[in-house]
């Protein structure tokens, strides 16, 4: 069967005052549809920069990252822009909602950039909001949310258009330890329960224990591949 | 419309921030509106002047008088239909805040010469009987609570009495009125009757301020205007004709040049408000940075941002200044009462609107084009706080 995401030699390099910093050397990555993956490592490791060539917030310096059969290279950025909308949904460590929003009006922000007419819309935002528990907050500001109802709010973003992929960055980051086990509770039964592919970055091991597969990288490179679960 | 919410929402986001710069811009445009209007007022004098009057004043300064017998000269002279004569009294009722324009002439054929001012024969017929007999417009009887019987005091500052007096009285006789309502400021004044006048003055007798012709049907005012000035070009009293509309516009230019003064005045006011609205936006967009990283990775494209930031920057500098213009609109009516006559036709029509609104969108889109540039060109890997 062929993988969701394939990274074929994909290097990534930052210019920093004029010299170039090798993040990702001639990386090579399959992921499976339906995998919940943690990619895990020490800071400076280069999983955050995967994660962006992955979801397409960046580009690779050299090798192609492949997603549901779509190359990513060749795509300009309005191009990168729109498959952004229909295939990945992202979760950040800090919410990134925006304040000045409703928790409703944030979960529709990714649907706006859709043909759906407002009670479609409506629809969708009340579905999401209640996969993740939060169906009587929707009116609420993301200052009246606690840390864990604020990044619920931001997983119904990143579901509310149906994305084939959710990317993850230290979701839990900036939650309690119960806080963040229901985060990742919540984000294990996406994945089990509607065949939702994540990918996650995280140091917290116990976090890492909820994906199906732990990835290693260091400095840059891939060091280890575990598989876990049933 | 879908974008409304966000787009309001981002307006919103520092209330007093966008308060205080939508005011700023409402302030300045009501000052536009004001000025708009008080330029608009004074030209109205020298739209609905005629170009079938001339005017005759002396060569070499309105100030200049010339001798009535120049009168009947003027009316033989070929092309010449009717001719009046005026002086300019200059004087004050009760206080100089009551400040309004009074002439001296023959009222009967100052009438005639302008049939847009309308008077009851009765009064006409009343004026005739009555040596000492004024009509006043009826805009001034009723600021002044004037009726026709009233004996009205006139203190002059130009022409004493030959007793050295300068309290005058004259006889209400008449209210004259315009046909069309708008025309009401531009005749708001007083027409004193000149033999009364001219017997009674201290100096000067015999002279008067200017002519006013009637140009023939057909004929050609300028051709008939150096008719009459070759007529006294010898005399010691030279003359300059020029049809009402270009003596107007000239009378208006010595004032200066009241267009010029007021687009000064609106550039400095809009060149220091696209500063200041510039600089908001920046800030606005600046501090916002990392939220339009977010919209970005959801698939917000740069032109999205784009048109959203310039959205914002155009509903702030329009409405705002929709505000502005609209309170124009509602102070121009209060404000009349209290200014001079020649300010009565202060209005705020479409033009205005249109201009009004054609400056806000270009301000809009100067203020807004830098800080959208900015959104549309976001990396969001380094506006997300990362490499």
């Amino acid at each position: 069967m062929r993988p969701l995401i394939e990274l074929r030699q994909v290097c990534k390099h930052y210019r920093r005052g004029g010299q170039s910093v090798p993040v990702l050397h001639a990386l090579d990555l399959e992921i499976q549809a339906g995998d919940f993956l943690a990619l895990m490592g020490p800071s400076g490791s280069g999983k955050t920069t995967l994660l962006n060539l992955i979801g397409g917030l960046d580009r690779a310096s050299s090798g192609s990252v492949i997603v549901d059969g779509q190359a990513l290279e060749p795509l300009s950025s309005g191009q990168l822009a729109n498959w952004r909308a229909r295939n990945v949904g992202f979760v950040f460590q800090f919410y990134n909602l925006l304040p000045v929003l409703s928790a409703a009006r944030n979960v529709e922000l990714p649907l706006l950039l859709t043909g759906l007419n407002s009670a479609q819309r409506a629809r969708h935002v009340a579905a999401a909001l209640a996969v993740v528990g939060l169906a009587d907050r929707a009116r609420h500001r993301p200052t009246e949310l606690s840390g864990g109802q604020a990044q619920r709010v931001a997983i119904a973003r990143a579901l509310v258009a149906d994305p084939t992929l959710l990317v993850c960055d230290e979701p839990t980051g900036d939650l309690d330890r119960k806080t963040a086990d229901e985060v990742l509770t919540l984000l294990q039964e996406l994945n089990r329960e509607h065949g939702k592919t994540i990918i996650m970055v995280t140091h917290d091991p116990k976090a890492a224990e909820f994906a199906t597969h732990r990835l290693h990288l260091d400095k840059g490179q891939l060091v280890g591949v575990e598989h876990q679960g049933p | 419309m879908k974008y409304l919410p966000l787009l309001w929402a981002a307006l919103w986001r520092r209330k007093p921030r966008t308060i205080f710069t939508g005011l700023s811009i409402a302030v300045s445009f009501l000052l536009f509106g004001l000025l708009n209007a008080f330029n608009q007022a004074l030209n109205s004098g020298v739209e609905l002047s005629g170009s079938d009057r001339l005017i005759t004043t002396g060569k070499y300064s309105l100030t200049q008088l010339l001798p009535y017998g120049h009168y009947q000269q003027i009316l033989n002279i070929e092309g010449v239909s009717r001719a009046t004569h005026a002086s300019w009294f200059g004087g004050v009722y009760q206080t100089e805040r009551n400040f309004f324009p009074q002439f001296v002439t023959d009222v009967q054929t100052y009438l005639a010469l302008y049939p847009e001012l309308v008077l009851p024969a009765e009064q006409r017929e009343a004026l005739r009987l009555n040596r000492s007999g004024a009509v006043v417009a009826r805009t001034l009887a009723d600021r002044f609570g004037w009726s026709v019987g009233d004996r009205v005091p006139i203190r002059a500052t130009i022409w004493p009495q030959k007793d050295n007096g300068n309290a005058w009285e004259f006889d209400l006789v008449g209210i004259f009125d315009t046909r069309n309502p708008r025309e009401r400021g531009q005749y708001e004044m007083m027409l004193l009757p000149y033999t009364y006048f001219d017997e009674a003055r201290r100096f000067g007798r015999g002279m008067v301020g200017w002519f006013v012709s009637e140009i023939e049907s057909g004929a050609d005012a300028v051709a008939v205007g150096r008719a009459v000035d070759e007529q006294f070009a010898n005399s010691p009293f030279p003359t300059r004709s020029q049809t009402e509309k270009a003596f107007n516009q000239a009378f208006l230019k010595q004032l200066g040049d009241i267009g010029f003064i007021i687009s000064s005045i609106m550039g400095a006011v809009l060149f220091t408000l696209l500063l200041l609205t510039g600089n908001t936006m920046m800030q606005s967009v600046r501090e916002r940075i990392p939220e339009l990283a977010v919209l970005k990775t959801l698939g917000f494209a740069g032109h999205q941002l784009l048109a959203l930031v310039l959205a914002e920057s155009v509903t702030l500098c329009l409405l705002s200044a929709a505000i502005g213009i609209g309170l124009t609109g509602l102070l121009i009516p209060l404000l009349v009462p209290h200014l001079p006559g020649g300010f009565a036709g202060m209005t705020l029509g479409p033009q205005a609107w249109l201009q009004g609104l054609g400056i806000a969108s270009g301000l809009a889109l100067l203020v807004g084009v830098p800080p959208a540039l900015r959104a549309q060109r976001l990396d969001i890997v380094q506006a997300l706080g990362g490499h």
